[in-house]
C-alpha cells in the first residue's frame, strides 16, 4: 500500500485498535498480573543486596532497575509470533492478505493501539519507584535523558516486533514453531537483562551479549530511564541498536515475502 | 476480465502414518505428497458476467477463487483478474476484488460491525460521500439497522454473513469472489441474498463468481456455470444447454382428480413418481405433445406442467458421470 493511503489510515486504525484494547482489557490485565517475574526478581536481588551491594547495584538500584524492566516489558510486549502462527494454521491471516494495507502495518498497529492502556499502567509504577528509590534511580533527570531513553523504547518494541514477525512466520515454514518461540523466549529471559542486568554476565560472555539482540530489547532502555549511562556510552548502544532494527526490519520483510508464497489458505 | 489457463495449484501434504513410531520417524524423515487440488483449467470471463463454479466437495471450486484473488500462488499456469496478477497483490488489484468465504470473518469479534465498516472505509480510502450512500444502500438492502451497533459475537450466522457481505462491498468491488454465499442461511435469507447479489451485478455491472452447493442459488443467479471435478473442467457453458446435454428428457407432472392405476400411466413414459393425486412421467423432448395429449385424454387430469429434470439431479449424475469415467481410465491404466 502507498505510504500517503497507509498514513492516511492510520489514525481510523489506532482508534479501532484502541476500542479492541479496551474490548479485551481483562485479558490485558491478566498479562499484566502474569508479568510479575522482574518483581519476583526484585524481591530476590534486593534479599540478596542485604548483604551488601552487588557491583553498583544496591537495594535502591535494584527498586529502580526492576520496576523499570516491568515498566519497559508493558511498553515493548508483542504477542504478533503467536498471532501469525495461529491465523495462518486458522487460514485467517487470508482476511488481512485480501486488504490493500500490509498486513505487518495492521498487527503493528495494533500493538500499538494497546499501548496507551498500558501507560496508564506504567505511569503509577514509576511513580512508585521514584518515591521507593529516588528520582535519580528511577527515571531521568534530564529532557535530554528522556530523548535518549524514548529512542531506546522504540528501538527495543521495533526489534521485538520484527522479532515475533520473524518467529510467526517461521510457522509458514516448519510444521511446529511453537518450539522456536519457546526457546526465544527462554533467550529473550536470560540474555535481555529481564531477570538481572547484563553487566552481571563475566566479562567475555558480555561481549556477546552485546552482539544479541536480547539486551537492546530490555537492558538498554532500562538502563537509560536508570540513568546508567553516560551521553556518549548512550549513544554508542542505541546506535548497535538501531543497527538491529535495520537488520531485522530488512530479514524478517523479506522471509514474510517468501513466506507468503508457501500460505496455503486453509479453510474455506 | 478475467482470464485463466492452465492453472494447476498443488498442495504439498506431509504424509505421516498414525503412530508414535511414525511421528518420531517423521522428524528424520518426511514424505511429501502432492495432492492436485487444481489440475490444468482455463476459462475466460467477460467483464459482468455472474458465472456458477459448481462440482462435488474437494473439486477445487475455493482453490480456485483463492488463486484469483491472489492468496494462492498458482503452481503453474497464467492467471490475470482485470489485467494484474493476482498473487503479485497489487494496491491498485486488491481495491478492485473481494473474495467472501462463508466462515472465515473479516469482522472484528468483539466490536460492533458498524467499526469493521468504518475500518474498511479507512484502509479502502472510499471518500466519505461515496461511503455514507453505499452504507446506507447496504444497510437497507440487507436490512441491517438493528444488527450494526451490536457486538459481532452477538449476531446470528446468518445476521453475520449479511453483515459479512456488507462489510466486504464497502469499496464496491469490481470483481466479486463468493464462496458458499448462502451456506446456513434460512429460506426466506438465502432468498434475499440471492436478490440481493443479482442487484448489485446489475446495478454496478460488477463481475461475479459464485460457487454454491445449492441449485436454487445457481439457477437464479448464474447464466453459465463452470463445472470442476478433480481439479478439471468438466463443462463450460449456459446452464440451459448443461441440462440439455445432461438431461435431455422432461418430466410431465400431472395432478389427478382421483386415484388412477399405475397399468394407465406406464404407456405414457416412465414413471418417475405415482401417488394417489399426483404422477410425474419422464419422455423424450419430442414425445412431450403426444404425452400431454394422451394423459388429457384418459386420465382424470386436474393440472398439468411440463418441466426439466430437476438441477440436483443433473448435477448428481454429471458428477456420476465423472466418477464412472475415473474409474474406467484407472482400469485401463493398470496391465492386465
Ligand atoms: N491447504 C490445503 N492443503 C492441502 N490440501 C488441500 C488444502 N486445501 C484444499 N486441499 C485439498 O484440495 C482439494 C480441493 O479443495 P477445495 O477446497 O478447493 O475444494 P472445493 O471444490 O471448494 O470443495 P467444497 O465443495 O467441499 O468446498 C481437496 O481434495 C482438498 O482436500
Ligand atoms: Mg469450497
Amino acid at each position: 500500500m502507498s505510504l500517503r493511503t497507509s498514513l492516511k489510515a492510520l489514525p481510523t486504525l489506532l482508534r479501532i485498535g484502541f476500542s479492541e484494547a479496551v474490548a479485551y482489557r481483562a485479558e490485558m490485565i491478566i498479562w499484566v498480573l502474569a508479568t510479575t517475574m522482574p518483581l519476583i526478581m526484585l524481591a530476590l536481588w534486593s534479599a540478596v543486596a542485604r548483604g551488601g551491594p552487588v557491583g553498583r547495584f544496591g537495594q535502591a538500584e535494584f527498586t529502580g532497575y526492576f520496576l523499570a524492566a516491568f515498566c519497559v516489558r508493558q511498553m515493548t510486549s508483542s504477542w504478533v509470533a503467536w498471532l501469525v502462527s495461529y491465523e495462518v494454521k486458522q487460514g485467517t491471516l487470508a482476511m488481512r492478505l485480501l486488504r490493500p494495507i500490509s498486513p505487518l502495518l495492521a498487527y503493528a498497529t495494533e500493538v500499538l493501539a494497546g499501548i496507551p492502556l498500558r501507560v496508564a499502567i506504567v505511569l503509577p509504577v514509576l511513580g512508585i519507584s521514584v518515591w521507593v528509590a529516588g528520582a535519580e534511580r528511577a527515571v531521568p533527570t534530564s529532557l535530554g535523558g528522556w530523548g535518549l531513553f524514548a529512542l531506546g523504547i522504540a528501538g527495543a518494541w521495533l526489534i521485538t516486533f520484527y522479532l515475533n514477525v520473524l518467529l510467526g512466520t517461521l510457522s509458514l515454514f516448519l510444521e511446529s514453531s511453537q518450539k522456536l518461540m519457546e526457546v526465544y523466549m527462554v533467550l529473550f529471559f536470560v540474555c535481555s537483562g529481564y531477570m538481572f542486568p547484563v553487566e552481571f554476565f563475566p566479562p567475555g560472555v558480555r561481549t556477546v551479549m552485546e552482539w544479541l539482540p536480547f539486551r537492546y530489547q530490555m537492558g538498554l532502555p532500562v538502563e537509560l530511564l536508570t540513568g546508567a549511562h553516560a551521553a556518549k556510552e548512550a549513544w554508542a548502544l542505541l546506535a548497535a541498536q538501531w543497527a538491529w532494527v535495520a537488520g531485522l526490519g530488512v530479514v524478517s520483510t523479506v522471509v514474510w515475502r517468501r513466506g507468503l508464497a508457501r500460505f496455503a489458505a486453509f479453510g474455506g | 476480465m478475467i482470464s485463466v489457463r492452465g492453472l494447476r495449484k498443488h498442495y504439498q501434504v506431509h504424509k505421516r502414518p498414525p503412530g508414535l513410531k511414525a511421528a518420531l520417524r517423521s522428524l528424520v524423515h518426511r514424505d511429501y505428497t502432492a495432492v492436485k487440488a487444481v489440475d490444468g483449467i482455463s476459462f475466460d470471463i467477460q467483464p459482468g458476467e455472474r458465472v456458477g463454479f459448481l462440482g462435488p466437495n474437494g473439486a477445487g471450486k475455493t482453490t480456485t477463487l483463492k488463486v484469483l484473488a491472489g492468496l494462492l500462488h498458482p503452481s503453474e499456469g497464467e492467471v490475470t483478474v482485470d489485467g494484474h496478477v493476482p498473487r503479485f497483490r497489487e494496491e491498485a488489484f486488491l481495491k478492485k476484488i473481494m473474495l467472501v468465504m462463508g466462515q472465515k470473518q473479516q469482522l472484528l469479534w468483539d466490536l460492533p460491525p458498524s467499526e469493521t465498516f468504518e475500518l474498511n472505509r479507512a484502509i479502502y480510502d472510499v471518500p466519505r460521500l461515496q461511503y455514507k450512500q453505499t452504507l446506507d444502500e447496504l444497510v437497507s438492502l440487507l436490512e441491517l439497522e438493528e444488527l450494526i451497533g451490536k457486538p459481532t459475537r452477538q449476531l446470528s450466522l446468518g445476521e453475520r454473513m449479511k453483515c459479512e457481505l456488507a462489510a466486504a462491498l464497502i469499496h464496491r468491488p469490481r470483481v466479486l469472489f463468493l464462496d458458499e454465499p448462502t451456506i446456513g442461511l434460512d429460506v426466506s435469507m438465502q432468498v434475499t441474498m440471492r436478490a440481493f447479489i443479482k442487484a448489485y451485478n446489475e446495478q454496478t455491472g460488477a463481475t461475479l463468481i459464485l460457487t454454491s452447493h445449492y441449485m436454487d442459488d445457481v439457477a437464479a443467479l448464474c447464466p453459465r456455470v463452470i463445472v470442476i471435478d478433480k481439479g478439471q473442467l468438466s463443462y463450460d457453458g449456459s446452464l440451459d444447454a448443461l441440462v440439455q446435454r445432461v438431461r435431455p428428457e422432461k418430466r410431465v407432472v400431472l395432478r389427478l382428480g382421483q386415484p388412477v392405476d399405475a397399468a394407465l400411466l406406464t404407456p405414457l413414459g416412465k414413471v418417475v413418481s405415482h401417488e394417489p393425486g399426483s404422477a410425474v412421467l419422464q419422455v423424450q423432448q419430442d414425445a412431450v405433445n403426444a404425452t400431454v395429449g394422451r394423459a388429457l385424454s384418459t386420465l382424470p387430469v386436474t393440472d398439468l406442467t411440463v418441466e426439466n429434470a430437476p438441477l440436483e439431479e443433473v448435477m448428481s449424475e454429471l458428477f456420476q458421470e465423472g466418477k464412472a469415467r475415473r474409474a474406467e481410465a484407472a482400469r485401463e491404466e493398470v496391465p492386465a
